[in-house]
């Protein structure tokens, strides 16, 4: 019998081909994992070609799996184990690895060719180059064909199911249950018994190489995360966002209309809100980004909630149809997944550098409200939150998601709708001017105006695009008018810090200096580099926006409580520009823009360094005073 | 099929005219034919005899887009060629209101070419007035995508060198189920006209030619005469004839349509029109007796009147609201593989 080794956390990366299912081998690991109440981080990081060239380095996807019996807040930086299907995923990922750690390979695929294919002169699984790591080159493609053997598929067919064969290798290894991804694929291919049996023997015979061969000395367990109790499930972005958005339109008894045009992070808010038709919800495949807007826009005159998703490509296109949303004072929800641009870029990968676009991205003084989501499951609450603003106050709000959170999963604690807070849109049913009259450009308190949605008799009236008149909302080109209109969006917009939460510190110990503040999906990796950092005896605080215009009304007296200020972005440093101009302090910029989450350790350094300038510097001011 | 105006409220008192003018000063210069749109426009709309609040007008930018802040139901002055990207998200979400839009030649051809020939594929149920005064006149006459080809204007000093659309031709190319031609100053015929297009379920459009007095003054005198010989009058059912009926639409021995002297052909030889046609191929045929360059020769009437499946109406029947949304949707918050932690 095998020894069984409890661990604290564990990083898993499955490469291989893309046509390898190394996602969802991916996912069921993680299913598997989130059973067993580990807390979990997941990253896919896949390419945008469907069909890259087979056993190329730019064919490699990939899976990463963070589990942990602690919590768990990034998909990890160095992975601890890699699952190699190909050559071209071992030189893609190897770098990476753990000294030290696991590598299952698949040794069928080490062949002259492929090894070629990816500039390897000789097999590192034989060359002594992996001497560092503990190798298990096993012939996986031999071993799956073989088991599938009496299924009586072709050998090409019987190979793909190799992936469940890495599978059921690591379930084993990992000491994870069998039963749900036998499950899952006796539903997945109920209509393909050939396919399903197939799957389950390899799957099955993956488990068993683990336990029957001696090639592995112990296996591993994790035990369940400390959590909150209640219930939980697993969670990605796109899909927390598609259910936060139900829920806002819920909330405010509102059907749901969703325009869109497929674009890549975004697509999967599309499927996830297509499949909802039965749940009140509507969903246009536009024939652009634009009209995908514009249709939102005449839903939600119409007095539907209007929402419309998309990428940073796609938030340029839509910004004119944006813009006439804050003209018109009009609900709309606009959600930029953001993808590392610009142009096309890098599609299938995360970046955070359209948050200028979002705040300034318009003609004329336009301001809006701009949300970001810190997390996967975060995204329900702020499209929430998203929805409210929009209601409240009559205007479009963009809500920030990126490419990281929006295919990666974490456990969530499932929400009770009924405790969500109801959203009144106060739609106008009687007049409210002189002699009957309606003006649809008189304010509230919040300097909202009403709105009468068309079918209600006594309330006929225009709105558009041209300046209108303040209170009656009739065609003003008045010097003066327009000078209050502008002045009142503004006024309007930045009123809305008066309801939103004050910015928190986190800084456990009290003794910090530096204070590292982020916005939207850096969350996880500053608070994991946070733990590092303290860990090797360096304190900072951290503070997290998840409202990005108007600010916390207390920024300002947070950002001036610290020595120094750091602020990690996967961009140039758009939030640090925003608050230098804002607040004048002097905040630093960490900028990394390679298309992945910032990497907890390379951040942990920096701040630690960062820390030992202060104390050098505090040792020679002592030396000095005396 | 083909009551467009089904399922929207009708008015409980009766109305006129006047209720359809809004306190707006309208703002068109004199002499435009905008306002013989306008006019005829606000006496059809209390011989509809729908409510009042349940019309919605959405334009989109140009002389003809200021429209709706003339009119005294709901409106959207909206943004320039949008017009029917933002009217398609209002009839998709309301059934019970008539959407009309009202856009210009280059509204809807040149930087709305796109949202127009896809509200006409799906046949989203909307009626769309299309002021065609073949010049940009907002913008202070430079050549637009009707413009004859060689117009010389502020920004053509030389002659355009663009080739014009033909608005008819477009839409048919788009499948359009309800496509016609009117002129501004034929009261009867527009109104005519734009009642079977509102009525039409579907998308509908309507090319009206319009004067622009100030920058293309006189572009359809040719076809405002008595008797004008370019006027092919275009009505279901009936014989195509024109010019006092001296002139006959018939199809040669090539399967071409051709214009002759009724003179020379047999009565029975005369192409009868037939606007509700399953098949497009007879009105595309019809479109192109239109001489785009110097209107020499243009059909008037409905060149297609057919019923095919109303995208809003076929979207509405994939979406249902349970009757107890509230739980249905904290079942897909929860999902189905959830676990406990205690």
């Amino acid at each position: 019998m095998t020894d069984v080794h409890s661990l604290d956390r564990v990083v898993i990366r499955f490469a291989g081909d893309s046509g390898d299912g190394m996602q969802l081998t991916g996912d069921r690991f993680t299913s598997d994992t989130a059973t067993l109440g580990n807390d979990f981080a997941t990253l896919p990081n896949f390419p945008a070609e469907i069909r890259a060239p087979q056993g190329t380095i730019a064919g490699v996807s990939s899976f990463q799996l963070h589990f942990s019996q602690g919590d768990v807040k990034t998909p990890g930086d160095q992975p601890d184990v890699l699952v190699a299907m190909n050559p071209a995923s071992l030189k893609a990922n190897i770098g990476d690895l753990k000294r030290g750690g696991l590598i299952v390979a698949d040794r069928n695929e080490f062949n002259r060719r492929n090894l070629a294919k990816v500039g390897y002169a000789a097999d590192p699984l034989s060359d002594g180059s992996l001497d560092a790591y503990q190798l298990h080159a096993i012939d996986l493609t031999a071993m799956t064909v073989a088991a599938v053997a009496p299924f009586g598929l072709g050998r090409k067919d019987a190979s793909r199911a190799k992936n469940m064969f890495a599978l059921g290798l690591l379930t084993w290894l990992y000491t994870r249950p069998a039963e749900h991804t036998l499950e899952f694929l006796d539903s997945k291919f109920a209509k393909r018994p050939e396919i399903r049996d197939s799957n389950k023997a390899a799957f099955l015979a993956g488990h068993a190489f683990g336990e029957t061969t001696e090639t592995f000395a112990v296996r591993f367990e994790v035990g369940a995360a400390v959590v909150p109790p209640g219930e939980y499930r697993q969670i990605t972005g796109n899909k927390a966002l598609a259910l936060g958005l139900m829920a806002g339109a819920e909330r405010a008894g509102l059907p749901l209309f969703l325009g869109a045009y497929p674009i890549t992070p975004a697509s999967d808010v599309l499927h996830e809100l297509s499949l909802a038709k039965e749940h009140g919800v509507t969903t246009f495949q536009a024939e652009d980004e634009i009209a995908a807007a514009g249709a939102a826009l005449g839903a939600s005159y119409a007095g539907h909630l209007g929402v419309t998703t998309t990428s940073g490509p796609g938030m340029a296109l839509k910004s004119e149809t944006i813009s006439l949303a804050v003209m018109l004072e009009q609900p709309l929800v606009v959600c930029d997944i953001q993808r590392a641009g610009p142009a096309t870029g890098m599609p299938t990968k995360t970046e955070q550098a359209d948050l200028f676009q979002a705040l300034y991205g318009r003609h004329g003084e336009a301001p809006l409200p701009v949300l970001a989501a810190k997390s996967p499951a975060d995204c329900f609450a702020i499209a929430i939150e998203g929805v409210r603003i929009a209601l409240r106050y009559r205007t479009p709000v963009i809500i920030l998601s990126d490419g990281y959170l929006a295919n990666g999963a974490e456990p969530w604690l499932v929400p009770d709708l009924a405790s969500i807070d109801r959203i009144d849109p106060a739609f106008a049913t009687e007049p409210n001017g002189p002699d009957g009259t309606f003006l649809p450009y008189a304010r509230d308190e919040r300097l909202a105006r009403p709105l009468a949605v068309p079918g209600t008799p006594g309330l006929e009236h225009r709105i558009g695009g041209i300046e209108r008149a303040d209170g009656t909302g009739a065609i003003s080109y008045a010097p003066d008018n327009h000078d209050r209109m502008v002045r009142l969006r503004q006024a309007k917009v930045d009123g809305i810090a008066a309801e939103i939460p004050d910015l928190e510190v986190v800084d456990p110990s009290g003794e910090a200096d530096v204070l590292v503040l982020g916005w939207g999906s850096t969350w996880g990796p500053i608070d994991a580099a946070r733990r590092l950092a303290a860990k090797a005896g360096r304190p900072v605080a951290t503070a997290h926006l998840r409202h990005l215009n108007p600010l916390p009304a207390n920024t300002g007296e947070v950002l001036r409580a610290y020595k120094r200020v750091i602020i990690p972005e996967m961009n140039l440093g758009q939030l640090a520009t925003v608050l230098r101009a804002t607040y004048l302090v002097d905040v630093q910029s960490f900028s990394r823009v390679r298309g992945l989450p910032i990497s907890p350790a390379e951040l942990s350094e920096y701040l630690i360094s960062v820390a030992d300038e202060f104390a050098r510097a505090a040792a020679t001011a002592g030396k000095d005073a005396r | 099929m083909s009551t467009g105006l089904a399922k929207i409220p009708l008015s409980l008192t009766p109305l006129n005219r006047k209720e359809f003018v809004s306190d707006q000063e309208v703002r068109w210069c004199p002499g435009c034919g905008d306002y013989a749109v306008l006019a005829a426009f606000q006496s059809l709309m209390p011989q509809l005899g729908i409510a009042r609040e349940n019309t919605v007008i959405v334009s989109g930018i140009g002389c003809s887009s200021r429209f709706p802040y003339y009119v005294d139901t709901y409106g959207m002055h909206s943004i320039h060629g949008r017009a029917p990207a933002i009217a398609t998200g209002v009839a998709i979400a309301r059934p019970d209101l008539a959407v009309w839009v009202v856009t210009g030649d280059g509204d809807a051809l040149s930087i709305g070419g796109n949202h127009l020939i896809h509200a006409l594929r799906r046949n989203v149920n909307i009626t769309i007035m299309l002021f065609n005064n073949r010049i940009y006149g907002l913008t202070k006459g430079q050549f637009s995508p009707t413009s004859e080809a060689g117009k010389v204007t502020k920004s053509s000093p030389a002659g355009s060198l663009d080739h014009p659309f033909n608005p008819v031709t477009l839409a048919l190319g788009a499948e359009a189920s309800f496509v016609a031609r009117t002129i501004d100053s034929d009261r009867k015929h527009l109104t005519e006209v734009l009642t079977a297009a509102v009525n039409h379920r579907g998308a509908s459009l309507v090319e009206i030619y319009q004067n622009c007095p100030i920058f293309n003054d006189g572009a359809f005198d040719g076809l405002k005469e008595v008797d004008s010989p370019a006027v092919i009058p275009l009505v279901h059912g009936q014989p195509i004839t024109f010019a006092k009926g001296e002139l006959g639409v018939v199809r040669g021995a090539d399967g071409r349509l051709r214009v002759r002297a009724t003179s020379d052909v047999a009565p029975s030889d005369l192409v009868v029109h037939d606007a509700h046609a399953k098949d497009a191929t007879l009105a595309f045929e019809l479109s192109q007796l239109t001489d785009t360059q110097t209107l020499s020769a243009s059909p008037i009437g409905i060149f297609r009147d057919v019923d095919r499946s109303v995208f809003d109406d076929q979207t509405r029947k994939q979406v249902s609201m349970p009757l107890d949304r509230a739980s249905e949707l904290q079942k897909l918050i929860t999902g189905r593989d959830t676990w406990t932690v205690l």
